[in-house]
């Protein structure tokens, strides 16, 4: 058994090699980081600066270059939980479905009687009909606009659920549709944040959905969460509507289908106006900061051509009014449509500084949050911490790989040195393998390496105790080195599969730093069999094939 | 012969249950005052579990917490607390406080401009006063990871209990199983006793604590199973007693080597770990603990079906050979 055959003794080295290769990288931290990031740059924008370009060559292209990813914990930044508001969705869909429901019952009003809209909660529209008796048609007429839902999960559902109680018609959004929309929602809610956070220019940020309607973001070397939530949070929700009239305060009576809304500050009062946009800021195709006739700062704008017919429709329709530009709830003005505008583009004047226009106009390019979101969870940790973290974590992993050494050593002797060898090439597997697959650490992921080390020699001390016995009992220590390993094994496999287990089960439930100390804790158990059952038995075949000792000091 | 440490001799017959009604009673009685413990001074659980914000400041001058009182007192956050951070690796001009406030009405825990406002008024306070973290977590969440770190421990001990079932006897794995409650009970006791506070982390170390205390108590079962083979005939008890005798020098090696890195960190590792690398160093003593005194005095007491010809398939792999080896 102490005979390893030679294919295994070399594919034992050269994978630990190759750990080591892929661990070195990792001890010139920065050095490899600014040339990573100066390639990531070439790749990007195709040009490099003078420094960006001796940052890449001070690290050699032909070495390798993966990197242990360090966690917010570590490197410091933002980590934010964001929950969207989905159900904002529902409601916005439903009022744009009112002109439409609007002109298909009218369509019949000789019989049907008047059609108006009646207050309803936030989740359903409904539609009071002149004559009760034909509530039967009006629900047909309605049901018209239904169209089926396109999902896995909804098939032959319809998106719409109307029904009919006395005279009125209630139109509810069916399940799969709002399944669906959710998905929409979300999805355009990442993409939106994505590209925000992208424009910002950081370093791998992670933007993932989580759950049904939620966003975790974690950005690596933002000042704080705040800043963060800043970049994200603003909404940029730009709509164009008809100004009805002017209102004394918020709690003038508006009339069913309006909205009240604030003017850009105090002294420009409130406007009434339509609840249904005429156009939204999600049919801009571009937007870019402009000047005014006067000079001053504005965003010029661009419809697709939905929203150019639309708008140049509404403008054509009420030459001589007001229309209201209202973004994010506040009317930042309302100018008087002069001509019929058909081109679909046109500025949007305001109270801007050029900062301000310059920001609003790549937010409408960014395009609108569908929904708003609330911050569920925030953490903020300064780099200064991350770094007086990463000192600790590294000076206590140090002291207690010296002091495992010289306990392993004392009570081992030589067999002490292999298993440490061992455990040597344990860490720089762990590394290896954590800068190959880009895992994170964080700092419980250091103590998860600080555990290992401790650990790791145990299935070392198992087959070396259990050496220990068996030369108490058979003769010559070939013999006994070689059951010391076969009748340790099942205790190393079942006490590294229970521990296995938990560490998985961690993975699985834990999340941020604790996923990052489960990673290191499952790897570790990996190597750690490794180096035990391969390497250090290596080592031990390849000194006694040397000495041949007829006494085994152990 | 060389130098050699050894913390236990080569041969030992300690009788392990001897004082059996002292040692299991002794952690009956820690099980016990441990749950009455949760039950009276409960648990000081952090924002993770309860929602709420921490700020950690750092600032050069010596920390005046009553000034940082006051200071917060006007922007009514409700229940505040501030604490004084000490730790041996900070400078001696480095004074860290952490301050706690309670979760805010609402889904988020504070509202920016709250937290504006606050940084303005310790820095009315302390000039040198600097905010290295916040972290803040509404109540919505905290609720929820209350649950999660529930089903995760709830979900390695079954885990743990079908394996350890699967490879060895039913009766095994209650033993094993009564271990890890055993452990999981004192921690969490101990984290009562000292209200050190309670986070999603001390569930990470609780789960590490399964996993050695459970890798401790394997070790033992495994030369249980091949000595009950071996010594058909002697009672259970003497072949217990035998089984972790032998293993008793692996034992307090791996403990030791374990203990010694935890150590290292829990001294050196910065204070923001701490309540994590403590929970796990007790863990690693009263894991050790129960797999000599607790798992198997349970095996003892459920019996062991000895008699069995058939054996399953994984037990067989192992004694086939295990016999081999002894011919």
């Amino acid at each position: 058994m102490l005979q390893i055959p030679l294919w295994k003794r070399v594919l034992i080295i050269a994978l630990c090699l190759a750990g080591l290769a892929m661990a070195a990288p990792n001890l010139f931290y920065p050095r490899v980081e600014a040339h990573n990031d100066a390639l990531a740059a070439f790749e990007k924008s195709g040009a490099l600066t003078a420094d960006q370009a001796a940052a890449r060559d001070a690290w050699p292209s032909w070495l390798p270059s993966g990197l242990v990813n360090l966690g917010l914990d570590l490197r410091g930044g933002a980590h934010l939980l964001a929950e969207v508001h989905v159900d904002e969705v529902y409601a916005a869909r439903l009022k744009s479905l009112w002109p439409e429901a609007r002109r298909v019952l009218a369509e019949e009003r000789a019989t049907l009687g008047a059609v108006r809209r009646v207050e309803s909660p936030a989740d359903e529209l409904r539609i009071q009909i002149g004559e009760a008796a034909e509530i039967a048609r009006a629900v047909e007429l309605v049901r018209t606009l239904a169209s089926p839902v396109v999902s896995l999960t909804g098939v032959g559902q319809n998106d719409l659920e109307v029904t009919g109680e006395g005279d009125i018609v209630t139109i509810r959004l069916s399940e799969a549709e709002r399944t669906a929309t959710d998905d929409r929602t979300m999805q355009q809610s990442l993409e939106i944040v994505r590209r925000r956070v992208d424009a910002a220019g950081t370093r791998e940020p992670t933007i993932m959905r989580q759950g049904t309607d939620r966003i975790l973001i974690q950005v690596p070397g933002i000042g704080s969460a705040a800043e963060l939530k800043a970049l994200i949070g603003t909404t940029a929700k730009l709509t164009f509507h008809q100004v009805i009239g002017r209102a004394g305060d918020a709690n003038s009576p508006a009339g069913a289908g309006n909205i009240i809304v604030q003017g850009q500050d105090e002294r420009d009062g409130f406007y009434i106006l339509d609840e249904v946009a005429v156009v939204s800021g999600d049919e801009l195709t571009d937007a870019r900061p402009d000047t005014d006739q006067n000079g001053y700062p504005a965003v010029a704008f661009r419809f697709n051509p939905t929203g150019a017919r639309a708008f140049g429709d509404f403008t054509a329709n009420h030459i001589g009014e007001p229309f209201a530009i209202v973004l994010d709830n506040k009317v930042i003005s309302a100018p008087v449509i002069q001509t019929h505008i058909s081109g679909g583009s046109g500025i949007i004047t305001g109270r801007f500084s050029v900062q301000e226009a310059t920001d609003l106009a790549v937010l409408l390019r960014a395009g609108a949050l569908p929904a708003g979101m609330t911050f569920l969870e925030e953490r903020t940790i300064g780099p200064e911490l991350g770094q007086d973290s990463i000192e600790a974590g590294r000076i206590a992993a140090i002291v207690g790989l010296i002091a495992v050494v010289a306990f392993m050593m004392l009570s081992y002797g030589l067999f002490g040195v292999f298993a440490s060898v061992a455990l040597l090439v344990n860490i720089a597997l762990i590394f290896g393998i954590m800068s190959s697959i880009h895992a994170t650490l964080t700092l419980p992921g250091i103590a998860g390496i600080v555990l290992t080390i401790g650990m790791a020699v145990d299935a070392n001390v198992l087959v070396f105790e259990r050496i220990r016995e068996e030369l108490r009992k058979v003769k010559g220590p070939a013999r006994a080195i070689e059951l010391g390993y076969e009748k340790a094994m099942s205790a190393i496999v079942d006490a590294n599969v229970t521990t296995f287990i938990t560490a998985l089960i961690l993975f699985v439930l834990g999340a941020g730093p604790v996923r990052g100390f489960a990673v290191t804790l499952i790897i570790g158990i990996a190597t750690s069999v490794f180096t035990a059952i391969f390497v250090t038995r290596l080592l031990v075949a390849v000194w006694y094939d040397r000495r041949r000792p007829k006494q085994l000091e152990l | 012969m060389a130098f050699r440490l050894k913390l236990v001799p080569d041969h030992t017959t300690f009788d392990f249950f001897r004082h059996q009604v002292l040692t299991f009673g002794f952690s009956v009685f820690l099980v016990l005052a441990s749950i009455g413990l949760v039950l009276t001074m409960g648990l000081n659980f952090g924002i993770d579990f309860k929602g709420g914000t921490t700020i950690r400041t750092e600032s050069t001058q010596p920390l005046d917490v009553g000034a940082y009182r006051t200071a917060l007192a006007p922007l009514n956050l409700g229940d505040v607390s501030i604490t004084q951070v000490f730790d041996p690796n900070f400078d001696a001009d480095q004074h860290v406080s952490m301050i706690r406030i309670e979760a805010q009405a609402g889904d988020e825990a504070i509202t920016p401009e709250q937290m504006v406002s606050i940084e303005e008024a310790l820095k009315a306070a302390d000039g040198a006063v600097k905010i290295v973290s916040t972290e803040s977590v509404g109540p919505k969440v905290s609720g929820e990871l209350i649950w999660t770190a529930i089903w995760s421990v709830l979900a390695a001990t079954a885990a743990i209990l079908v394996y350890i079932w699967l490879r060895f006897e039913w009766q095994f794995s209650v033993g094993a199983v009564a271990a890890l409650v055993h452990d999981i009970t004192v921690t969490v006791g101990i984290f009562s006793l000292f209200q050190i506070k309670f986070d999603l982390t001390i569930i990470a170390a609780l789960l590490t604590i399964l996993g050695y205390s459970i890798n401790d108590t394997v070790v033992v079962f495994d030369r249980l199973r091949e000595n009950l083979v071996k010594y058909k005939t002697m009672p259970l008890r003497d072949v217990m007693n035998i089984s972790v005798n032998e293993t008793l020098s692996r034992t307090v090696m791996t403990s030791g080597t374990t203990l010694i890195a935890l150590i290292a960190l829990l001294v050196l590792g910065g204070d923001v770990i701490r309540g994590f690398v403590f929970a796990m160093t007790w863990g690693v003593v009263v894991g050790t603990y129960s797999s000599v005194f607790v798992a198997k005095n349970i095996v003892l007491f459920l019996g062991v079906d000895r008699d069995k010809d058939k054996k399953d398939p994984a037990d067989k792999f192992f004694t086939e050979k295990v016999a081999d080896a002894d011919n």
